[in-house]
């Protein structure tokens, strides 16, 4: 960026009302001033996770437990899909200012190029935080258990999957006898979500219309908890890394039919992964950021257009460009810190 | 020029089609070391746990790492690098002291907090 920015302007002239002080528009100037006010807020938001982080102490729940799994491949994977995200909110960045550079040679043609590319970007963003935000809000495949002695323990392991139901007691729908397979349903989302509600016990499962049947599923396997709240024996840190005593101790809680000894996935009163705020604090940081990404694309959108009908042509320059770019860029700026202080640290 | 003119400024931003290559080069660069960085973030992230001696080294080289991906997208991506010292100046400097005066209040009053909730928990 030669010009005004880098060129010697005694102070006289330069402060003596004759033009700006900083050589800028006022628009790009009043759009710097808009992206403090909106940091201020990102930072607020992030700062006060700190605040309610260091009040909770241990409890608080790692990134690389909580965000382990990828789409189609499952869990072990800590962190890859947030990285994963991260680089395609950077690309859409490098994306956005080689069209601000291709701006300034008046190059239509490239500006329209890569602020297509940069829209794109954004979409993929905005549909990567929405599998990422039903993966929170639906859970692990084990959840967060209490334990007898009141202690909370998340879950690690292989889950055993769910062969059948057999039906031994008729309801409204199946009768006596009734093989359930997974082609009539997905037999464990319909497992977990019995458990949470306390419908299953002693190996036996209430189905939705009233019948009763057992439950034929494979053993889980490598199984270890993480005590996340204290207990009256079991302390925050304990890690019981025991697999059959694991097993045992998971089975006996999701066995006992009680409703909220188990939980799965989050909503804004409880989550799986520590304490209450974490969730309230997940969704409205990237809900927010995933809000102004949003925006961003939808603005994207708007100036691609004018370009593309050649209204900042005619008008001799792309500042237009430059100040979406100004707003993109901030985007991708707040992420690094999301990305650093929700899922690293 | 006798008047904050929003074309005569703008077009002061334009450049030549060698200038443009130069530029092009540095962008590509960055993007480089952005990627680069944020892979190395995640192989650090995925094999030293929370619970290892070095976690503290590992917190502030993350910090470190997260503060220089943030100057080279503010300087380089959004050009404030290029603009003059005042402007760079009036945008970074109050911001920085509101923010650092923010978290440090903020995490002390945290810890207290939590320290007096540990404390009177039986």
């Amino acid at each position: 960026m030669a010009g005004h920015a880098s060129k010697q302007i005694d102070s006289k002239t330069l402060w003596g009302g004759q033009m700006s002080p900083f050589s800028t528009s006022y628009g790009k100037l009043m759009m710097w001033f808009f992206l403090v006010s909106d940091a201020l807020t990102f930072g607020g938001l992030l700062i006060a996770y700190g605040f309610t982080r260091h009040s909770c102490q241990d409890a608080w729940p790692i990134g690389e437990e909580t965000f382990n799994s990828l789409p189609f491949l499952g869990h072990g994977y800590p962190l890859i899909y947030v990285a994963l995200m991260t680089f395609i909110l950077i690309v859409s960045s490098v994306t956005m200012v080689l069209a601000v550079e291709a701006g300034h040679r008046m190059d239509k043609k490239g500006v329209v190029k890569w602020m297509i590319a940069t829209i794109i970007g954004g979409f993929f963003f905005v549909g990567s935080q929405a599998w990422e935000w039903s993966h929170f809000i639906h859970g692990s495949e084990f959840g967060k258990i209490e334990l007898e002695d009141g202690s909370m323990a998340i879950v690690k392991g292989h889950f055993g999957e769910v062969e059948n139901f057999t039906i031994f007691e008729a309801g409204r729908h199946h009768k006596v006898g009734d093989q359930i397979t997974s082609d009539d349903m997905d037999l464990d989302h319909e497992y977990r979500h019995a458990i949470a509600e306390g419908h299953v016990e002693n190996n036996v499962i209430t189905l939705h219309d009233g019948s009763k049947a057992n439950i034929s599923k494979k053993d889980n396997e490598h199984m270890e908890l993480m005590i996340k709240t204290d207990g009256g024996e079991r302390k925050i840190g304990d890690h019981i890394k025991d697999h059959d005593l694991a097993a045992e101790l998971y089975n006996k809680t999701v066995n006992a039919g009680v409703k909220g000894n188990v939980i799965f996935g989050a909503n804004l009163e409880q989550n799986e992964y520590g304490p209450q705020q974490y969730g309230q604090f997940f969704f409205f940081i990237t809900g927010f950021h995933g809000f102004h990404v949003f925006s961003g694309v939808i603005i994207n959108i708007i100036i691609c257009l004018g370009v593309i009908r050649g209204v900042y042509h005619k008008r001799g320059h792309y500042e237009m460009v430059e100040k979406t770019g100004l707003y993109w860029h901030f985007v991708d700026l707040v992420w690094v810190f999301v990305f650093t202080f929700f899922y690293l640290v | 020029m006798l008047r904050d003119d929003v074309i005569e400024y703008s077009l002061d931003a334009h450049h030549s089609e060698e200038q443009g290559k130069k530029i092009r080069k540095k962008i590509w660069q960055v993007t480089a070391i952005l990627t680069a960085i944020t892979i190395f973030e995640v192989a650090v992230g995925a094999t030293i746990k929370q619970s290892s001696d070095y976690w503290q080294v590992v917190k502030w080289l993350f910090i470190g790492l997260t503060l220089l991906k943030a100057g080279y997208i503010v300087l380089v991506f959004m050009h404030l690098g290029d603009e003059r010292k005042a402007m760079r100046y009036v945008i970074l400097v109050p911001y920085f002291i509101f923010i650092c005066y923010l978290i440090f209040i903020a995490l002390y009053e945290g810890t207290a907090l939590g320290n007096i909730w540990t404390l009177y928990r039986a």
